[in-house]
């Protein structure tokens, strides 16, 4: 395990390293340490899988497991803005498909395309934000709108395009 | 070494006192969703350039007096009315407040005494404005009891939930009960966990505090992953403290060390508050190595889901707890005997937890005296969909659909949000478990055994109400996505099963069934229901089974006529012209083989759903695309 962390190369893991740390290489806290690894990179970069692997002296099989089981972790880079459109019971009984649809045409995403090629927005679905009092709800990053109509949705992506000076 | 409670809890009454009001903003998720933090702080800034004296965070050292506490509350349950404020003891709430309205606010009410008309509730009966929670028949026919606290107290204050007699229960369970006679009390109470499957909780402790092994642990499940469901959030943003004080009393009546609070990912705001709670509470030492001064300990740990419906299960969140893929385990042993880390461990449900502090204070007797005699106590239901008060409610077991619906709710209505008094079809009751309740249940006493007798069941507690537009086989085929989508794989019949059954639902609403459809469907549910190996599989096809019982010919139409009585389904519409883009050119009437077009040349063609076979020719014929449907 010591050599793992020794020979990881510099910057690259420094911070995962420090998650490791944090969490006393306890190979129970798999799932948190997944989790602070993917808020610092977005993502689950399979390199640094294998680093966490060694590092809690576990097959790196188990690792990807874990990783694939569980749908907030990604294994592919994701947007800078994450947009989840939920489709629980309330949402969808109030028309959370016309949200689909109509982002989906603002960004032109659609079929297995959840990314812009730009890498500026991830579009997905959830099965509930636990705001269903607001159907139909959608979350940008964290901020959670809610009673959004595809005009709504449209008019706050246009708000973050300008934002980035779109 | 702990601070004596009685001394946290004068101080904080003490130094509530010195305020003249009390304006509380909620800032539960769906009113911060609604923008109620940029409320609060127009009133801080607006108090403050009229000269008012505003705390925003109540300090026990100051003794000057004040004009005013503001401060913040967990989801008061009428999120859709939010931002909600409301004003002590003038009691005032405000509804849907803005920014912009801060200054009428501040001018009226704060300075003038005097309620701000437009910003009342009005009650859509009477069209009369409702001054506060009194009035406002949403609140007043609730039996508010488990949720009282939250939207009232301030969730980031563990002082104020003290000054409430908060902590007291935990302290008599310690002090002067021991296990054995807390889990008797929770035991006579008759407390059924709220989880979704009604065990009585007393069985359950008891069963755990009878095991050898020392370490125990206890689990709060606040994973509340059925879709449409959200009380479990909102106890845990309203009022973290009694979850964890529910965990103690569970700690002492087993004999339990540590514990774990299990919150789902997409609540961040429950994880933070709780994560805070738990903190506040180490440092007035009500958690720690010594608790209420009997030298036992008690920490507790807070862990974020990951995103896996099935995590609720048990047996599957305990896995995930360890590190690993959250998938089930065949019970027994039940976690009670051998649970997390292979020690027995309690699992229950956020909202069972919560109330467990109130039985301890009031006595079992006093519990039972609300709801049925099977299952009694309150129940939070998430009420939404077509209905006009969609939010948090609470009410006794026993509470009729009827009730809930047209009376708490406000009444069925229409796809636009406008009332339709005879819109009332269904309510859908506990998410992908359940099933569905139809007119004919409007006047059932609802609670556990009544639910499940007829093929429903209480679940989380989610109630979503449809209206005349809703299809019920799209109702199914939804739920059957979800649990589709969400099944871990581990067993056959619930991985292949749901697929299969998603599947024939699909050629349903898609209009390629046959006779052989519906026969089939009904098998395959019985066969996932008997040989799936957890909870998921188990209740993923009640659902369909409850639909099919209930809204029969609704499949019928589907299979044999290839209608969709609500016009949902897209596949099945009958076709129509669209009289605008019709030239008359009369060539879709020449192509109907079975007469259905008439019209006028050079004028709009109109077609007779009734005698309409939906071949869809008319609609290929058609060069103008005036036929759409079919
Ligand atoms: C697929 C599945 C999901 C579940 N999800 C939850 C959940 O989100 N919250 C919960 O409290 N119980 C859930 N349960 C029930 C738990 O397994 C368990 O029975 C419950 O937490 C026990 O608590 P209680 O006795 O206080 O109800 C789920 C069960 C199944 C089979
Ligand atoms: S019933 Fe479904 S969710 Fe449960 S263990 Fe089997 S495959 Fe997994
Ligand atoms: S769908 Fe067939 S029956 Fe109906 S109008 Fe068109 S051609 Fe006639
Ligand atoms: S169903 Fe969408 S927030 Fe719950
Ligand atoms: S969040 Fe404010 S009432 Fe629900």
């Amino acid at each position: 395990m010591e050599a793992a962390t020794a020979t990881a190369p510099g910057r690259k893991f420094e911070k995962v390293v420090q998650i490791l740390d944090a969490h006393q290489r306890d190979r129970t806290r798999l799932v948190p340490i997944l989790q602070a690894v993917q808020e610092e990179y977005r993502y689950l970069p399979e390199e640094v899988m294998t680093l966490v692997a060694t590092s809690l002296g576990i097959p790196p099989a188990r690792v990807y497991g874990v990783a694939t089981f569980y749908s907030h972790f990604a294994l592919e880079p994701k947007g800078k803005y994450v947009i989840r459109i939920c489709d629980g019971t309330a949402c969808h009984v109030k028309g959370s498909q016309d949200l689909v649809d109509a982002l989906q045409g603002g960004l032109g995403l659609g079929g297995a395309r959840k990314t812009t090629p730009d890498m500026m927005f991830t579009l997905e679905t959830v099965s509930c934000l636990g705001a269903c009092g607001l159907a139909p709800a959608m979350v940008v990053n964290e901020d959670v709108h809610g009673q959004v109509s595809p005009a709504v949705a449209i008019e706050i992506l246009d708000g973050i395009r300008r934002s980035e000076g779109m | 070494m702990m601070e004596d409670l009685e001394t946290v809890g004068s101080a904080y009454l003490e130094a509530s006192r010195r305020h003249a009001r009390r304006i509380v903003v909620c800032a539960g998720t769906g009113c911060m969703a609604n923008g109620a933090m940029k409320v609060l702080a127009a009133l801080r800034d607006e108090a403050g350039a009229h000269g008012l004296d505003l705390e925003t965070e109540l300090r026990f050292e100051e003794t000057r007096e004040r004009d005013g506490l503001l401060t913040r509350s967990g989801c008061q349950g009428f999120c859709q009315m939010g931002p909600l404020v409301s004003v002590e003891p003038d009691g005032i709430l405000y509804c849907k407040v803005r920014p912009a309205d801060v200054p009428e606010i501040v001018r009226e009410t704060l300075l003038g005494g005097k309620a701000v008309d437009r910003l009342l509730y009005r009650d859509p009966a009477t069209g009369d404005a409702c001054r506060g929670r009194e009035q406002i028949p949403f609140y007043a026919l609730q039996d508010r009891t488990v949720l009282k606290a939250c939207g009232t107290l301030d969730p980031e204050d563990v002082r104020e939930y003290v000054a409430h007699g908060g902590y007291q229960s935990a302290a008599k369970a310690f002090r002067q009960m021991t296990p054995e006679a807390v889990c008797k009390e929770i035991l006579e109470s008759g407390l059924r966990g709220r989880g979704g499957g009604g065990f009585p909780t007393g069985r359950k402790w008891e069963l755990a505090r009878i095991q050898a092994e020392p370490r125990k642990y206890i689990v709060c499940n606040g994973d509340e992953g059925d879709p449409g469901a959200f009380m479990d959030r909102s106890v845990m943003e309203g009022n973290p403290h009694a979850v964890l004080e529910g965990m103690m009393i569970a700690a002492r009546a087993v004999g339990a060390q540590e514990g774990y609070v299990y919150v789902r990912a997409e609540y961040p705001l429950a994880v933070a508050r709780v994560r805070r709670a738990v903190a506040d509470a180490e440092a007035l030492g009500l958690l720690g190595d010594d608790l209420f001064g009997t030298g036992l300990p008690f920490r507790v740990h807070v862990m974020e889901g990951a995103g896996a419906f099935v995590c609720g299960e048990e047996t599957a969140l305990l896995a995930s707890i360890e590190g690993q893929r959250g998938m089930p385990m065949p019970k027994p042993p039940f976690p009670a005997q051998s649970g997390l880390f292979g020690k027995p461990t309690i699992i229950n449900n956020v909202e069972t937890l919560a109330t467990v502090p109130l039985i301890l204070a009031r006595g079992a007797a006093a519990f039972k005296a609300v709801g049925t005699a099977g299952s009694p106590g309150t129940k939070t239901f998430a009420l939404t969909g077509h209905v006009a008060n969609t939010g948090l409610i609470e009410v006794p077991f026993g509470t009729t659909l009827r009730h809930i619906v047209h009376e708490v709710g406000g009444g069925v209505t229409a796809k636009d949000g406008s009332a339709d008094p005879a819109g009332f079809k269904a309510v859908q009751i506990g998410g992908p478990s359940g099933g569905c309740l139809t007119k004919a249940h409007l006047d059932l006493p609802m609670d556990f055994d009544n639910l499940t007798r007829i093929g429903a069941m209480v679940g989380s507690g989610g109630l979503v109400v449809m209206n005349q537009d809703t299809c019920m086989v799209q109702v199914a085929k939804f739920f059957m996505q979800f649990t589709q989508n969400e099944s871990c794989g581990k067993c056959v019949p619930c991985r292949e099963g749901t697929r299969q059954m998603l599947a024939l639902l699909e050629d349903i609403v898609e209009g390629r069934a046959t006779e052989e459809t519906l026969p089939l469907l009904e098998t395959l549910a019985r066969n996932v229901k008997l040989g799936a190996l957890c909870g998921l599989g188990k209740t993923a096809p009640n659902p369909v089974l409850s639909t099919l019982e209930h809204f029969r010919d609704e499949y019928e139409a589907h299979v044999t006529r290839k209608v969709c009585p609500s016009r949902v389904c897209k596949a099945l519409m009958t076709p129509a012209i669209e009289a605008s883009l019709c030239k008359g050119c009369t060539l879709c009437a020449r192509k109907c083989p079975v007469g259905a077009i008439a019209g006028e040349r050079k004028a709009p063609h109109a077609i007779d759903p009734g005698k309409c076979i939906r071949c869809g020719a008319c609609v290929d014929a058609c060069k103008f695309n005036a036929i759409t449907g079919a």
